[in-house]
């Protein structure tokens, strides 16, 4: 009934092919199990926005111009006012959510990644396969977000796209650092409460989302400094409407996202390997 | 292949430096009660766990420094399936396949031959949740082939299974057995022990208390056959002095004495003529359980 041969793996197994496309082979698996979810993906990333921009844009958009009167808020219309901080949330959020529940599903719910690496993969080449993987969904998410605010005007496609670039490299560096937390996280449950109620929430509310952040009392704009939100949102605001920001604080926005970009990736690697091998 | 290996977790001795070695083409068994070393000896094998001191090598590298070389030609069944369990069957073992960096057109007819080898052909485009115990087993061990690995290694291969699943599973192995793969199998089943391995390894608390096929630990540690007697727990103990000088050796279990002898029938009678009437008898061969009575003054299940 069944018979077992031998076609010859061995000479298939070509290792040094296999190490340099490690990460290649996670990221080819992480996509296969979205491609699965790719309908409630998809109608996310278009349903989100779609009642943001009715609630806030058009509600709340309404009222902040009626009382500002023609010269809206920062010099522009409330909806081009949110729209950046609007597409840095959801670039994050979609980040986010892609590198910290595959991450506790691969250590502690399904255990894949120990799977993952009975084979030639090794832990960094798992931490960086969902890493990209996750970027490859965000990129998808930032796309459609984009051209459903292009949609209901609230921004000039061609004026306005460099905050698409933006929004995904604010949330590719603090992807970074969540990834490494997720790996560090051996409480998954005291993980995810915390990350929901004190680190989403606050982030979207406090990071000068909804109206300037220094039209905030100091100790809040404090959030604001710290969350890569406020930092992608102010560059966004940048490069789609002229707002002015300092050059200096141009460079300080980049640096401080890079140096998470850095510091994460690093944190990563080692609670991967450490993980993997205790 | 391994000599003097050592694992300490703290003041914690997991390991406490094991020599051993295992030939190609033979099925090797880490025999022992939970906590024994089994699986931390296993997973330094497969290089995925370091090693506090000592040697070893498999497949003539040092798995700390060739961990993804020697992966490569692993397959390793771990004592929890961590199947992917949002994808198919075929799925699951496609993915697998992609790890190890097999072309596709390999992978997809390696997948028809792996499900028809687990009976798992009609399952194909079931979601893994779907499966059952044995199924999902099956899976995991058809997934660890998946590469055409030179050593297959199996962690508790069936423990939590039904008896059914445990014979149909059992049988799978010995055929790749057959076929020379190389089988390292822990495992605390003595039946299981006897079944699928040539050698085997008894170990207790870090330390390899004997190594030999599954007879010659019978025959140097354990005599032919066995009888197990009953008097009612409160009596056994009273009875077991007497019964002390009518054969080799004497096991006093909280529910049971164990007489060893070569002829177990011929105690039973003398029993009986001492004016003795157990409750219940038994006369049986000896097995793995019984060497490791005597090797560890404990039993293997507790």
């Amino acid at each position: 009934m069944s018979s077992f041969t031998r076609q010859g793996s061995l000479k298939l197994i070509d290792i040094e092919k296999a190490a340099r496309r490690g990460t290649l082979y996670v990221m080819e698996s992480r996509l296969r199990t979205m491609g699965r979810f790719i309908f409630s993906l998809i109608s996310s990333s278009v349903l989100n926005p779609f009642f943001y921009l009715v609630s806030l844009g058009i509600g709340v958009g309404t009222f902040v111009n009626s009382k500002a009167g023609s010269a809206g808020i920062d010099g522009v219309k409330y909806i081009v006012f949110l729209a950046p901080a609007l597409l840095a949330a959801v670039a994050i959020q979609d980040f986010m959510s892609e590198v910290t529940f595959p991450v506790l599903q691969g250590f502690k719910w399904e255990k894949l990644y120990f799977a993952m690496n009975a084979t030639p993969l090794t832990g960094r080449q798992i931490a960086l396969g969902t890493y990209f993987s996750s970027m490859i969904r965000t990129i998808g998410s930032i796309v459609i977000y984009f051209m459903v605010l292009v949609g209901f005007g609230a921004v000039n496609a061609k004026d306005a796209w460099p905050m698409a670039l933006t929004s995904l490299y604010a949330a590719a560096c603090f992807g970074a650092i969540m990834l490494a937390a997720a790996a560090a996280a051996e409480n998954d449950d005291l993980f995810l409460n915390l990350m929901g109620r004190l680190l989403i929430m606050p982030l979207f509310l406090f990071s000068g989302t909804f109206y300037p952040l220094n039209s905030m009392p100091a100790p809040l704009r404090l959030i604001g400094w710290v969350s890569p939100l406020w930092h992608s949102t102010e560059l966004g605001r940048w490069v789609s409407y002229g707002h002015h920001i300092s050059p200096t604080m141009i460079i300080v926005h980049f640096i401080y996202l890079l140096l998470l970009l850095v510091v994460g990736l690093s944190w990563a690697f080692n609670r991967f390997e450490y993980r993997l091998s205790k | 292949m391994a000599k003097g290996l050592t694992k300490k977790y703290g003041e914690f001795i997991a390991l406490n430096g094991i020599d051993f070695s295992v030939q190609k083409g033979e099925s090797f068994g880490f025999l022992g009660p939970n906590g024994a070393g089994k699986s931390t000896t296993m997973r330094i094998i497969a290089s995925t766990l370091t090693r506090t001191s000592g040697d070893i090598t498999v497949l003539g590298k040092d798995p700390e420094v060739s961990g993804p070389e020697i992966r490569a030609h692993l397959g390793v069944v771990p004592q929890q399936d961590n199947l992917d369990q949002a994808l198919s069957v075929s799925d699951n073992l496609y993915i697998y396949g992609r790890y190890f960096g097999l072309p596709r057109k390999f992978i997809r007819s390696k997948i028809d031959e792996l499900l028809d080898f687990a009976a798992l052909t009609d399952k194909r485009d079931s979601k893994v949740e779907a499966l059952s115990g044995g199924m999902k087993r099956r899976l995991t061990i058809a997934r660890a082939l998946i590469s055409e690995p030179k050593i297959l290694m199996l962690d508790e291969p069936t423990t939590g299974l039904d008896p059914q699943a445990r014979h149909i599973l059992w049988d799978r192995l010995f055929r790749l057995k057959e076929q020379g793969v190389t089988l390292l199998i822990t495992t605390h089943y003595m039946d299981e022990a006897e079944q699928l391995c040539d050698r085997l390894m008894v170990m207790d608390k870090g330390s390899i208390m004997a190594e030999d096929s599954p007879s010659g630990l019978i025959k140097k540690f354990s005599t032919k056959e066995v009888l197990e007697v009953r008097f009612g727990s409160d009596r056994n103990a009273q009875v077991a002095e007497k019964l002390k000088t009518l054969c080799e050796r004497m096991e006093l279990l909280p529910d049971r004495i164990l007489l060893y002898a070569d002829d177990a029938e011929k105690v039973l009678d003398e029993i009986h003529k001492i004016g003795l009437h157990p409750v219940t008898s038994l006369v049986r061969r000896s097995s793995l359980e019984d060497v490791f009575l005597r090797l560890t003054g404990r039993t293997l299940v507790e």
